[in-house]
């Protein structure tokens, strides 16, 4: 069912913790959806010089969390948004159709997380906040995710 | 982790299916090869196979507690689910010259009883689900309330498979036949039989179903029993087998097989349910040890091999996984493990909110469980919460 990489990144999720002192803290989901992801980053000269996650979820969900914190660490901001739920999924070697919706999870944190950094710096967030609301706030916009990101 | 410990296995999910008794695989093997007749074919090898079929119908229907002829012989579980109510549905609205009639079930029936009667209302017939209260348990009272004049059937399992639960199907037969003995009571037994002593005319019941694959008889057959006088109309039309009530040529080895594994279930049920019941005791009290765990399912009245939970702030397809990994196979309601996205119906029937509901764990055990295999089960399953609780957001605030 999962690809051994999905399987790697369950059992042995890569940066999973708390940054006390963080820059960025973004987390999205809900528990009555099953799935919820925190991340936290220290932003140095606009590079996530570090992040760490927790993920209360699914196998696929733990996963995507280990492998976008792997993906955004020592990249810059910028280079962060573009983090696409499509390269999460890739970099895992695939996901089961029906757990695709689980890597959505791990963009909009990232995303949120940036959200909250842009607004600590005074830059403006209206355009990003557009393209994600940065919390899932029920299990229907969750539904609604899951259609629009899947193909 | 010791070496010996990476190497352990567990099969703790002994609802969703056993393996095959090594005396039922026996007797099974030569009726693949020299025992090859049709059991329709009128020489003598089709007289053979006949005389077996016969002869693991009464083996059955002893067991049971009925006439030979009140058993029949089904592919499995999910048909004798479809056939006890479609064919109750029909019978009754053919008699009644109608085109609708109630039934009544409940909010935790397995998909073969709830789908088969969400199609039947698509076709206008109208359908009760019975809630249940916190321990799965259906209350009788309800049941009376909800009987309509059109009502044709009471369709209630035995034993819930999710979270182990047991019936007072009974009582509830009995309150039911006082307010109208035509209504056909139905169980889905297919939990219990093999596992409970199951008498059905002590019962009540007009119709009860079995599945072998359950009590360690191959997967592939099934059973009904229909009291004598009851008419279900045929769901399987064919050649006239099972006296013209269900067409397809007979599973015979399966059938033998069956018969075989419920004799043998029968008397482990005597021998060892007690020291199961213990097993299953120790395994609930220990893992109740953990922080924000509870117990889903009565607390007594509860199969002896079922031991179901919920784990708060982790969840249940990453638990399952784990479990998985270190040898243990076990089941879950959550939703990721499920097509839907939904959690178990039978947990939120209970009234568990969906963020509970997304952490449950069952372990069915059975007669071949030891304390060795509870320890093992009991360390891990710590081992893995614990370590999912780290991973969660959830839990420590």
């Amino acid at each position: 069912m999962y690809s051994e990489k999905v399987m790697d990144h369950f059992t042995n999720p890569r940066n999973v913790g708390e940054i006390p002192d963080a820059d960025a803290v973004g987390e999205v989901g809900n528990a009555k959806c099953g799935d919820i992801m925190k991340i936290y980053m220290k932003i140095e000269d606009g590079i996530i010089v570090d992040t760490k996650f927790q993920t209360f979820g699914c196998a696929s969900a733990i996963a995507t969390s280990s492998m976008a914190t792997e993906l955004i660490k020592g990249k810059s901001v910028e280079e962060a948004l573009e983090l696409s739920n499509k390269a999460v999924v890739e970099a895992l070697d695939g996901l089961p159709p029906a757990k695709v919706h689980c890597s959505v999870l791990a963009e909009e944190a990232v995303k949120a997380a940036i959200v909250d950094y842009y607004k600590k710096i005074g830059k403006d967030t209206t355009e990003l906040e557009k393209q994600c609301n940065g919390c899932c706030a029920s299990c229907s916009a969750h539904e609604h995710e899951h259609a629009t990101h899947e193909e | 982790m010791s070496h010996e410990q990476k190497n352990r296995f567990v099969y703790a999910d002994n609802a969703a299916t056993t393996s095959v008794h090594p005396v039922v695989l026996a007797k099974m093997m030569p009726l693949f090869g020299e025992v090859l007749g049709n059991p329709s074919s009128l020489h003598a090898k089709g007289r053979e196979a006949k005389k077996y079929i016969d002869d693991a119908r009464s083996k059955i229907a002893g067991i049971l507690g009925c006439e030979a002829k009140e058993i029949y012989f089904t592919g499995c579980g999910s048909e004798s689910d479809n056939w006890a109510i479609k064919g109750a549905v029909k019978a009754y609205l053919d008699r009644h010259d109608k085109d609708t009639c109630h039934v009544i079930t409940t909010k935790i029936e397995h998909h073969a009883v709830l789908h088969t009667c969400k199609a039947l209302e698509k076709q206008g017939i109208k359908v009760t689900y019975l809630p249940v209260d916190e321990n799965a348990m259906v209350n009788p009272d309800d049941v009376v309330k909800a009987i309509q004049e059109d009502t044709a059937l009471v369709a209630i399992m035995y034993a819930n498979n999710e979270v182990g639960t047991v019936e007072p199907i009974k009582e509830i037969t009995k309150r039911v036949k006082e307010v109208n003995e035509k209504i056909l009571v139905f169980t889905d037994a297919v939990q219990a039989v093999g596992h409970l002593p199951i008498n059905v005319k002590d019962l009540g019941v007009d119709m009860l179903a079995f599945s072998g694959h359950k009590f360690r008889a191959p997967k592939g057959v099934g059973g009904l029993y229909v009291k004598s006088g009851v008419v279900v109309k045929t769901l399987i039309e064919g050649g006239g087998q099972e006296k013209g009530k269900r067409g397809g040529t007979e599973n015979m080895p399966g059938i033998v097989g069956m018969a075989e594994a419920l004799a043998i279930a029968n008397e482990e049920m005597q021998d060892d349910n007690a020291r199961l019941a213990m097993l299953r005791d120790d395994l609930i009290r220990r893992l109740l040890e953990i922080p924000h765990s509870r117990l889903t399912g009565h607390p007594t009245k509860r199969l002896p091999g079922t031991a179901s939970f919920t784990f708060e702030y982790i969840e249940g397809e990453s638990l399952l996984l784990m479990l998985d990994m270190m040898g243990i196979c076990a089941s879950t309601g959550s939703a990721c493990s499920s097509k839907s996205l939904e959690p178990s119906h039978v947990l939120l029937a209970m009234g568990l909110p969906h963020e509970i509901a997304h952490g449950s764990l069952r372990l069915t055990l059975s007669h071949e469980t030891t304390q060795a295999d509870v320890d093992y089960i009991v360390e891990s399953v710590k081992k893995v919460i614990e370590r999912l609780r780290e991973i969660s957001p959830l839990g420590r605030q």
